[in-house]
């Protein structure tokens, strides 16, 4: 069977010249459209970058107890989700073990809207019996682009009805691109300004052609997942099977992490209560939580920087010059510290905007103190070595305007 | 800080200055650079000239800044943003073209087109090119030794420096020196036959230099443009967002953090001197300041010859300095557009190609007979140019949908015949614009505003002597130990706390910053 391509499939394949289709969910989306990833990770930090998001999983919660089946199923307090507003929540097992992440966007009172990267229809089913709400599975039926950049939210202005400059940052509104209703949210996953735009299946395709007559001033450029992939390392974001495993795919309980481990703690809101009854709100792995949040932290998420000089050292010893990774990796490497093995980074990249050799690591306690200097494996010549790394704050990159 | 507390004096403003700058503040020094025109960047500066339009007005690439001097001041968070400058497409006289893409393979597949061999051998000499650029790059980064003191320091210099030499292995051995002493020209026909291609790769043996493809010597201009890298890849050229005049700004918000104090229209008149010591500098404005260490980052020439008093220096040395060649030999064309050119030779990925760098160079004769012209003091009539469309790489060079465009020119001789006046220097824009649409016929019709600079503006305008870009030619016998002058390739001087940090000492222009830093770093083992 050949692998489908999103609704926009017939505008992305004629643009993508290296073929090099990637398996994202049901479908396949491009890699880069160019030979080489890099004009299209500048598209994301200095002007504009489209990117095909159709895959994700997503689907409606609407009902008069939309807000309260979230608030059991998530770990962040759904009830202070105000409408047109977007929180980035993970949800867990009963043992407080991380499912999948996503966002939550309160489109109405009583709907939302919500994105996941796993299908998790029979879980919210299951954790739905009972309460009044209608869950719909739209993920085939909402295409999806995400504009990333800084002149992103000028190129949307020229289009919007209604003026994308009120937009504050993780929230979303309803609105039309021309005559293209259109559903906005200021999210992405490029740690940078930009938005991402949700439309019925059937307006895929003038939605594309739209954004991409209007931004050429704006150095619109089609994105691909190799660039964007790049861009949600420095913003220090996690992405599931990479930096994570699924409770649903953990073969062993040492592959499962809790939000805490994934340093997702400011999304745990063991405080939330219910609405109604104003009594404390329970949610699908709570109990663990709060049990592990008494305990001192074993493993941290966190950052690590690798030293330039000590990579360099290492590859002169065989002759050569460092050797970068232009893309990011997401092969486990091991993190040493005093001799032993400390830890491990799950994705790096050389980080072509810091200048920068980065990962997202996780470490063991103490390791994953800030400042903390430790060792990444390097393979020099088919050689194990050591280089340098310290342990740094994320996000590595952060720019004002993405909240301005 | 009040004045009397300064410790260091930097005269001039120029990315080497700021660099020098930022280093002697990081060490803990007071240091103010005094810059004489209303903005920082000397010739990396980038200027609204035309309303909505930015020109990235001298400089307009980047690839040599080295990458300790990005990592070790941290100027990204600065604002340093280096954006690809992914191709380098060749119209040529036929209608065809040649293009070299950022894609190993795809250039490969692009000169088979032209000659099956030499793309075979275009591998080969990518390879060569590497080792090439891994040999000279501890050079860049080092005080030259000089080979006739018996001084420790330099002893143990040219030790390493043999031992570098020696570990290359006999055949890269010969194949440097071969680079050194030959003609671009010469030394790319060992290697290909197709015009068009030896047109373009011998023309970074030219740029900013007195000499064509067949003088002696070029080859290593060749090898200069080649030692820069960006992200660990050699021979990558990128463009600073917002020109190079962010470059200039990143690096001096570096230094203001760092301590640093910056002074714009503040033109250094004189050096002060006391008992043959700099002890501070006259401004034009009669002002007096005061420090332990005075550095220029002018050229040697200016430096020397126009703001010390010639009794000051040893004969020989001022010799030396009136010897240093700074003939200007290019100028600089930038335009701002209403539309996009269109180049005729290439009508599919016309875009795509446009990204990158537009060269005309159809071949090592052409930019011989250009030369020709200014052997006898008059520009080119068919002009070596080096081309980019800023805008179409960092969007907010142009308002949306205009353009930007940025057109490096050469043979334009300081000495022209009669001399640069405001009808030369038209007549000069309409050579390059008469040129250039030839490959894009729709190029006069969309030009909103021109700006030519000549040798001569070169030289009003930033400073650099004759509007030599390098400060100094790149020459062989004004490099490394010899640069400015023997026995003061250390960035010291004949003056006692006077020193050098300009383009015009080791390892020479092109937006290194590599003068500036080890100059500092000179400078701070002398007053520890």
């Amino acid at each position: 069977m050949i692998l489908p391509g999103t609704p926009f499939h017939p505008r992305t394949s004629a643009l993508c010249q290296p073929h090099n289709w990637r398996r994202w969910a049901k479908y396949i989306v491009a890699g880069s459209y160019e030979l080489t990833p890099e004009r299209e990770y500048w598209a994301i930090r200095n002007a504009a970058a489209l990117l095909d998001i159709s895959p994700l999983y997503k689907y409606t919660f609407q009902g008069k107890d939309a807000a309260r089946v979230l608030n059991r199923i998530v770990t962040r307090d759904v009830s202070k989700c105000a409408v047109g507003q977007v929180m980035y929540t993970p949800w867990c097992n009963e043992h407080g073990k991380v499912m999948d992440d996503g966002t939550v966007h309160r489109v109405e009172e009583n709907l939302f809207f919500v994105t996941s990267a796993d299908p998790n229809y029979r879980w919210f089913c299951e954790n739905a019996m009972g309460f009044k709400v209608n869950i719909q599975d739209v993920s085939d039926t909402t295409a999806a682009v995400s504009l990333q950049g800084p002149r992103s939210r000028e190129i949307l202005n020229l289009l919007a009805r209604d003026e994308i400059d009120a937009l504050r940052y993780f929230h979303v509104m309803p609105n039309h691109l021309r005559d293209i209703p259109a559903r906005i949210s200021r999210t992405g996953y490029t740690g940078d300004l930009g938005y991402e735009i949700w439309v019925e299946e059937k307006d895929a395709l003038p939605l594309w052609d739209l954004l991409m007559d209007t931004g050429e001033g704006y150095g619109i450029t089609p994105t691909g997942i190799l660039a964007l992939d790049l861009a949600r390392v420095e913003a220090g974001l996690i992405l599931i099977e990479t930096d994570y495993t699924s409770v649903r795919k953990a073969l062993i309980p040492d592959q499962m992490s809790s939000p805490l481990e994934l340093g997702l703690g400011w999304t745990v809101a063991l405080d939330k209560v219910d609405g109604s009854t104003g009594s404390p709100q329970s949610f699908v792995g709570k109990r663990a939580l709060v049990q592990e949040k008494k305990r001192e932290a074993e493993w941290r998420f966190v950052g690590i920087e690798i030293d330039w000089d000590s990579l360099q050292e290492i590859y002169a010893r065989k002759n050569l010059h460092p050797q970068l990774p232009m893309t990011t990796w997401r092969t486990s490497t091991p993190l040493y510290a005093d001799d032993k093995q400390i830890g491990y980074a799950s994705s790096g990249c050389w980080s072509p905007i810091l200048k920068k050799y980065i990962a997202l690591a996780h470490l063991r306690a103490p390791y994953f103190e800030l400042d903390s200097h430790i060792e990444m494996e390097v393979t020099v010549e088919h050689e194990r070595k050591r280089a340098r790394a310290v342990v740094v704050r994320t996000p590595f990159f952060n720019p004002k305007r993405k909240k301005e | 800080m009040t004045l009397q507390d300064l410790d260091c004096i930097i005269i001039g403003g120029g990315h080497n200055g700021l660099v020098n700058a930022a280093y002697l503040a990081r060490a803990g020094k007071k240091v103010l650079v005094l810059e004489r025109r209303h903005l920082v960047g000397g010739a990396a500066v980038t200027e609204e000239i035309y309303p909505g339009f930015k020109f990235t007005e001298f400089s307009y690439v980047v690839s040599l800044l080295r990458p300790e001097i990005v990592r070790e001041l941290n100027l990204p968070p600065h604002g340093l943003e280096i954006l690809p400058l992914p191709s380098t497409f060749t119209p040529m006289l036929n209608g065809d073209y040649i293009a070299f893409w950022d894609d190993h393979e795809e250039t490969r597949n692009e000169i088979y087109r032209h000659s099956p061999r030499d793309a075979d051998a275009y591998e080969e000499y990518g390879r060569l090119m590497y080792h090439m650029a891994k040999a000279v790059r501890p050079i860049i980064s080092m005080i030259p030794p000089d080979p006739t003191s018996l001084s420790p320091n330099d002893l143990r210099g040219l030790l390493n420096l043999g031992m570098h030499m020696r570990g290359l292995g006999e055949e890269k051995f010969y194949q440097l020196y071969k680079l050194m002493t030959m003609s671009s020209g010469d030394y790319l026909d060992e290697w290909f036959e197709t015009d068009a291609l030896k047109g373009t790769k011998a023309a970074s043996g030219i740029i900013g230099t007195f000499m064509g493809p067949r003088s002696p010597g070029t080859a290593y201009v060749l090898l200069h443009h080649y030692m820069g890298e960006i992200d660990g890849v050699f021979r990558a050229w990128g463009f600073a967002k917002g020109g190079t005049g962010g470059i200039s700004n990143a690096i001096a918000s570096a230094a203001c953090s760092l301590g640093a104090e910056i002074r714009c229209n503040a033109a250094v008149a004189k050096v002060i001197m006391k008992n043959g010591r700099a002890v501070g500098v006259a401004l034009d404005n009669g002002d007096e300041l005061y420090a332990n260490v005075i550095v220029s980052s002018l050229d040697p020439k200016r430096t020397f010859l126009k703001l010390i008093d010639e009794k000051e220096l040893p004969t020989d040395f001022v010799s030396d300095i009136r010897r240093y060649k700074t003939r200007g030999s290019s100028g600089k064309v930038n335009l701002a557009l209403d539309a996009l050119p269109n180049f005729t030779a290439m009508p599919q990925h016309a875009l795509a190609a446009l990204r990158g760098a537009v060269s005309i160079s159809p071949s090592v004769e052409y930019l011989e007979r250009a030369y020709d012209d200014a052997k006898y003091g008059n520009f080119s009539q068919r002009l070596y140019m080096d081309m980019i469309i800023p805008s179409l790489i960092d969007p907010g060079m142009a308002p949306p949908g205009k353009h930007v465009m940025s057109i490096f020119v050469q043979y334009a001789p300081y000495n022209l015949n009669g001399g640069w006046n405001d009808a030369q220097r038209e007549a000069f824009g309409d050579a390059v614009i008469n040129t250039l649409s030839q490959f894009a016929p729709n190029l006069k019709d969309i030009i909103l505003h021109r700006q030519v600079l000549t040798p001569y503006d070169i030289e009003q305008i930033t400073g650099l002597t004759e509007g030599n870009i390098f400060a100094g030619e790149l020459a062989l016998h004004q490099l490394f130990f010899l640069r400015p002058s023997p026995q003061w390739s250390n960035y010291r001087t004949p003056l006692h706390n006077f020193y050098q940090c300009g383009s015009g000492t080791h390892p020479g222009g092109g937006i290194m910053g590599a003068g500036g830093r080890l100059a500092a770093l000179e400078i701070l083992k002398d007053t520890r």
